[in-house]
């Protein structure tokens, strides 16, 4: 089965469950909504035409200038259809999204990181912690007003003879050049390739 | 009298020598058996991520070596098809051969390293020293072509960055009709050794719907008897034009995981070969000036050359707007890069799809019932490397 025969059977088996769905760079993406994304992905996983049964990752971005701010993805993966689908959904600050761990399994950590990275929040999550962050970790480090420098820094104190926390001390700060410019480039190298072909 | 069961918990790392790196088990033991298995990971972050988004597209790419650093190249390859799609560019036929040559090497080097450590892990020292003395000569291919043994910076946006020295090609054939013999001496000391089976077979099963639900990818999932291979399933480069085969497992417990790397060693070889046979002369990156920078040749002799250098060593090509997910078939896994471009010169967001990680994640499902002595069995046969775990 080809993505556009997905297409046009998932808008007609979800039809208001789906906002729109579109494909893009040879991948299918759905838009839905937080309320619809369990029953959308139950569908995913069971209908024998699409048969989705391992959950590739779930991630999130950061719009801080969008109405609703965040935006999750899911990535699922059919071995037997051969097909990938994308599913995204945006989503404010205070929501919480239904957990998919009795779904997926592995989407256990997943969620953990996107809450670790951007502190969404996961509704019956058997074990909502941090993830890769260090403990006691405050902040959310992928959303886009974290600093790349971070707030804190560790070291081991020769006088207190124990690791320490410290606010971050930069010599310099990070410099985050704007290069910016009109410059399109140009294609001389193909019109040089060009040149050595006719000679 | 009163007898309550008492379960002990156990610190397993963070520096433990068969941890493969940092990572901290937090085990329930009941006596010698494991009850619950919680891995804190996240040791190693280096918030790879976060700084992808304030890089460049060039200045991104150096990171993905750093991530599996075992087999750097099938990294950078990921990022490499991400940003190609995103541009709608091609890649010269050299080049993609050259990075199939490379991505096979890295699986090479990944499962060497991976086959002895396991070996080290249940007791047996002297594969780990045979392997590596292969892995040496790989890595040297690796700084011949790209300078760098471990942080090869190869594979650039457009194709490779340089073409390989003289001689390389050759070289690269000579080892390939050697090693098949290290295959076998490696073979010969593990494949029928009676303390190697004791600790692996029948250890860690999985079957092939908790393969699929626990997201497993890679040999993890072809060792549990799913033939499903990115290389083949959803071919990328030239991988279509040769010819190999999927190792499968049947049982799915470590020691046909162990078959499967070591089939996939000789799967590798003779794809290297076929490539060495096909490798037409050619250019080996994209000749879009736009996207490639220009010969050294060329700086000496134009002015525009030289421009488009500067601009492209600061400023970088811009990405048109879009989102893309692109994946490979990294030695341990699905590798995936998904990349959301905003037009400018930098990823708005670029989000890693580690295998490790949902391999790691299972850890407490696959170790429930078994004695402590399998934990770094399992956690060998997982092939773990905390780079692109932590990210």
């Amino acid at each position: 089965m080809k993505l556009a025969n997905l297409n046009k059977l998932l808008n007609s088996e979800l039809t208001t469950k789906i906002i729109n769905s579109s494909i893009e760079n040879d991948e299918l993406v759905i838009n839905s909504e937080i309320n619809n994304l369990n029953s959308i992905i139950l569908f995913l996983k069971s209908n024998n035409n699409c048969k989705f049964k391992q959950l590739i990752d779930i991630f999130a971005a950061d719009y801080p200038n969008r109405e609703k701010r965040f935006k999750i993805f899911y990535l699922f993966l059919s071995h037997e259809k051969n097909l990938r689908i994308k599913i995204s959904c945006a989503l404010d600050k205070n929501d919480k999204i239904p957990s998919i761990t009795k779904i997926f399994p592995s989407a256990n950590w997943m969620e953990r990181e996107v809450f670790d990275m951007y502190g969404i929040q996961f509704k019956n999550h058997p074990d909502l912690r941090r993830i890769l962050t260090d403990y006691n970790f405050k902040g959310f480090p992928l959303r886009k007003d974290f600093p790349l420098t971070g707030f804190n820094e560790v070291r081991y104190s020769e006088k207190d003879k124990k690791v320490i926390y410290e606010p971050v001390k930069l010599e310099q700060n990070y410099r985050d050049f704007d290069f910016s410019s009109p410059w399109e480039g140009t294609k001389y190298l193909k019109e040089i390739n060009k040149k050595n072909q006719n000679e | 009298m009163n007898k309550q069961k008492k379960t002990m918990s156990l610190n397993f790392g963070p520096q433990h020598p068969a941890a493969h790196g940092v990572l901290r088990l937090i085990l329930q033991l009941d006596g010698e058996l494991v009850e619950k298995v919680d891995p804190h990971i996240g040791l190693l972050h280096r918030g790879t991520e976060k700084l992808i988004e304030h890089k460049t597209y060039t200045q991104a790419l150096p990171y993905f070596d750093r991530l599996d650093y075992v087999a750097p190249m099938n990294q950078e390859h990921a990022f490499a098809l991400a940003t190609e799609k995103l541009l709608k560019i091609e890649v010269p036929i050299r080049a993609q051969y050259l990075r199939v040559i490379f991505c096979e090497i890295g699986r090479i080097l990944s499962h060497l390293l991976n086959i002895t450590t396991q070996a080290l892990d249940v007791g047996a020292l002297t594969p780990s020293l045979w392997g590596f003395e292969e892995r040496e000569t790989l890595m040297t291919f690796y700084e011949r072509a790209s300078g760098s043994r471990l942080h090869a910076n190869y594979f650039r946006t457009g194709g490779v960055h340089q073409d390989v020295p003289m001689n390389l090609l050759k070289d690269i054939g000579e080892f390939c009709d050697n090693f098949p013999k290290t295959i076998d001496d490696l073979e010969n000391l593990l494949t029928d050794n009676r303390i190697f089976k004791q600790r692996n077979v029948q250890i860690g099963i999985v079957t092939k719907e908790e393969a699929l639900a626990h997201s497993f990818s890679g040999v993890m999932l072809r060792g549990s008897g799913v033939a499903w291979d990115l290389r083949k399933s959803q071919p990328y480069e030239c991988y279509k034009n040769l010819d190999f085969k999927i190792p499968i497992g049947k049982n799915g417990d470590c020691y046909d995981r162990y078959l499967c790397r070591i089939e996939e060693m000789r799967e590798s070889i003779k794809i290297i070969k076929q490539c060495l046979k096909k490798i037409p002369i050619g250019p080996i990156k994209t000749i879009d000036g736009k996207i490639s920078p220009p010969t050294k040749e060329e700086l000496k002799e134009s002015m525009e050359a030289l421009i488009h250098h500067f601009k492209l060593f600061t400023e970088g090509y811009r990405v048109p707007k879009g989102e893309v997910y692109s994946a490979v078939e990294a030695p341990k896994g699905e590798f995936g890069v998904y990349l959301i471009a905003d037009g400018s010169n930098k990823p708005y967001r670029c989000k890693i799809r580690a295998p490790g990680f949902s391999h790691l994640q299972a850890m407490d499902y696959l170790l429930k019932g078994h004695m402590l002595a399998d934990v770094p069995a399992v956690l060998g046969s997982l092939d773990i490397v905390f780079g692109e775990v932590d990210r």
